[in-house]
């Protein structure tokens, strides 16, 4: 079975801070990571081939430094990855991406599924999987924890949502999303990070791809960010004394008072 | 952060970065449950074994990665790093498969190291009795040839993985009356006839750890099961501890290196007197004492480690010294490392009491520092002697 699995490199969240006067991103000091959800997509996919056999190749676009996160993912146990990298991407929102991952796509060929995390800890839209799905014209699935093949090459995986679990059958080929938390995502290997380092990761251009220039990057972004800022956290607090029953309509009074 | 520069090679430096990042993501989110629970920690081990870590301590034509020493102990002080219950199990495995690898025959190589080097079986090593810790030639266990078979009777105590390892290697006396070489070394299968477990040691540290006793009970095993030749039991003990004490201090680093690191953040943190307690030289000359004498620790495991890898064959007394100095170094910094947290330190809500009660036990196994003392002091005269 081929297997693609699209990670993301995203800036550590807990080495991130904002420049509250400009309202930007300190990029000073911020540690790259592989989006935590991501993780879980490329546990679900070695776990995939680890049971019916295949191959996984990471896909990822962003910038040179992105390649440590492909790295990262054969230590991870991908078998392999293709970084897509070209100035011309820069600026480039989820419907660009979705065109540069789905030409990426095209380019490799044959594949039986696509494994996004369900989305990126840095956009937060969890747009690029399905408009993925939508530009391969296939079936996509998303918020899924469970994944298997049955013996027909269908695909049975379980959805799970907040008023339930679904469970699901579709054909291949499919973009499947994984939800936080679906698998325990492996740490490392010695003899991967062995692989990892002398790996050949291709890097992909906007020619590579035969992407047309009108799709991507800034001219390709129909969504443009006017202004960002960072909220204030306001907060005051009161304490309020007395018996339980006291401070229990004391508490009642002041969110009546507020409007509660 | 100025750090010294200890010329770890590539592999080393990998090995370093995964075993650290098993300590932050794996064991130390868990260490405070498994420790309260006195839980074994498995799914660590899973994790450890899908890392390719327990195939670092076995020989590449075995299954296993083939790393030194000095690997290994880079390997040992991460993980430390994060609880040593957890490590002591990983690193029990490589203990008992040393006898092994030191003396197994070609079979014996092939048919027991590479489950051990996949992590799919534990090791364990069984020397210490009810009547003989130190004193190792006080053992009473016994193993009597019985035309194919070797019988063996007696107990052994406090053996860690006991229960949960498939595979033991045990030392048992076969010539009461021959003093040092009146001991052989046996290979004895969990599910051998006559060979039992008893019940789970409650413990003041070291708590994620199994230890067990273990009952021998007209036990029959497989001729083809002694280790080495017949009278080398002791020896092959002696080679199998010499071999594995650096590793010992390493994980006394890790331990001293966690315990530091809660300690500085700790002072820098806590205000009294309306300053930073790190402020005070009290406290300032604690924490330099403990970040020097770690430094001193790891520099001295670091050093026998490469020592043994260069292929020093007399490393009796080196390595006794790379335990001792580490362990008795991770006693005090732990002990001080709660004296600077004060009350918070002596509270579960924090995690140097444990790193505390866990410390002392590394004075105790894999030969007290007493004894390691005897070794050395005994060494030197030796070593004197011939001048």
């Amino acid at each position: 079975m081929e297997i693609i699995c699209c990670i993301k490199q995203v800036p550590a969240t807990d080495t991130v801070r904002f420049d509250p006067e400009k309202g930007t991103l300190i990029r000073e000091g911020i540690v790259a990571e592989i989006n935590p959800y991501d993780l879980f997509a490329l546990e679900a996919a070695v776990q995939l081939r680890e049971s019916y056999g295949g191959r996984v190749t990471v896909l990822s676009m962003g910038p040179p430094q992105a390649e440590e996160a492909i790295r990262e993912a054969i230590s991870r146990g991908a078998d392999g990855g293709i970084l897509l990298s070209d100035r011309a991407f820069a600026g480039s929102d989820t419907l660009a991406t979705s065109y540069i991952l789905k030409k990426a796509i095209e380019k490799i060929g044959s594949w039986d599924v696509v494994l996004c995390g369900k989305q990126t800890t840095d956009g937060d839209t969890a747009q690029v999987g399905p408009g993925l799905a939508a530009r391969l014209g296939c079936t996509c699935i998303t918020c899924v924890e469970a994944i298997e093949r049955m013996e027909d090459g269908r695909f049975r995986v379980r959805r799970r949502l907040e008023e339930g679990t679904y469970t699901l059958e579709a054909d291949s080929p499919l973009v499947i999303t994984i939800e936080m938390g679906a698998n325990s995502p492996r740490v490392p290997s010695l003899k991967g990070k062995m692989r990892a380092k002398k790996a050949e990761i291709p890097i992909f251009t906007k020619e590579d791809i035969g992407a047309e220039d009108e799709m991507i990057g800034l001219a390709g972004s129909p969504t443009s960010v006017d202004s960002t800022y960072v909220p204030e956290f306001k907060g005051t607090h009161e304490m309020i004394q007395g018996t339980p029953a006291e401070q229990v309509d004391a508490l009642l009074k002041i969110f009546r008072e507020a409007g509660v | 952060m100025a750090s010294v520069n200890y010329f770890l090679t590539e592999e080393q430096q990998m090995i370093k970065e995964l075993a650290r990042q098993i300590a932050r993501e794996k064991i130390i989110p868990q260490r405070a449950e498994l420790d309260e629970k006195e839980e074994f920690p498995w799914s660590i081990m899973k994790d450890l074994a899908q890392a390719d870590l327990f195939g670092l301590f076995v020989p590449e034509e075995y299954g296993g990665l083939g790393g030194g020493c000095m690997d290994i102990c880079v390997a040992l002080e991460e993980l430390a790093y994060g609880c040593i219950a957890v490590t002591t199990t990983y690193a029990a495995s490589a203990l008992g498969s040393y006898p092994i690898q030191l003396f197994g025959t070609e079979e014996q190589k092939k048919k027991y190291l590479p489950p051990i080097a996949t992590g799919e079986k534990f090791a364990a090593f069984g020397l210490t009795e009810v009547n003989a810790g130190s004193d190792a030639a006080a053992i009473q266990t016994t193993a009597v040839e019985d035309g194919d078979y070797w019988v063996l009777n007696g107990s052994k105590q406090w053996i860690t993985t006991g229960g949960e390892a498939e595979i033991y290697t045990i030392i048992a006396l076969t010539d009461k009356h021959k003093g040092p070489r009146g001991a052989s070394a046996f290979i004895v299968e969990k599910g051998d006839p006559g060979f039992t477990f008893g019940k789970k040691e409650r413990k003041m540290g070291l708590r994620a750890s199994t230890t067990r006793e273990l009952f021998f009970t007209d036990c029959r095993i497989p001729k083809d099961r002694l280790l080495g030749r017949r009278g080398l039991g002791f020896i092959i003990a002696m080679k199998t501890l010499d071999l594995a004490r650096p590793g010992i201090g390493a994980m006394g680093v890790g331990l001293s290196q966690a315990a530091l690191d809660e300690a500085v953040n700790h002072a820098r943190k806590r205000i009294q007197f309306g300053a930073p307690i790190i402020s005070f030289q009290a406290i300032q000359h604690m924490l330099a004492n403990m970040a020097t004498e770690i430094e001193a620790s790891r520099a001295l495991v670091y050093a026998v480690a490469r020592t043994i890898d260069a292929g020093e064959k007399d490393i009796q007394k080196l390595s006794a010294m790379a335990k001792l100095f580490p362990t008795d170094v991770a006693m005090k910094v732990t002990t001080d490392a709660v004296q600077i947290l004060g009350g918070y330190g002596y509270m579960k809500d924090y995690p140097v009491e444990k790193m505390m009660r866990d410390a002392k036990v590394l004075q105790i196994y894999e030969g007290t520092n007493q004894i390691l003392r005897n070794v050395i002091g005994q060494s030197l005269n030796k070593e004197y002697s011939k001048r």
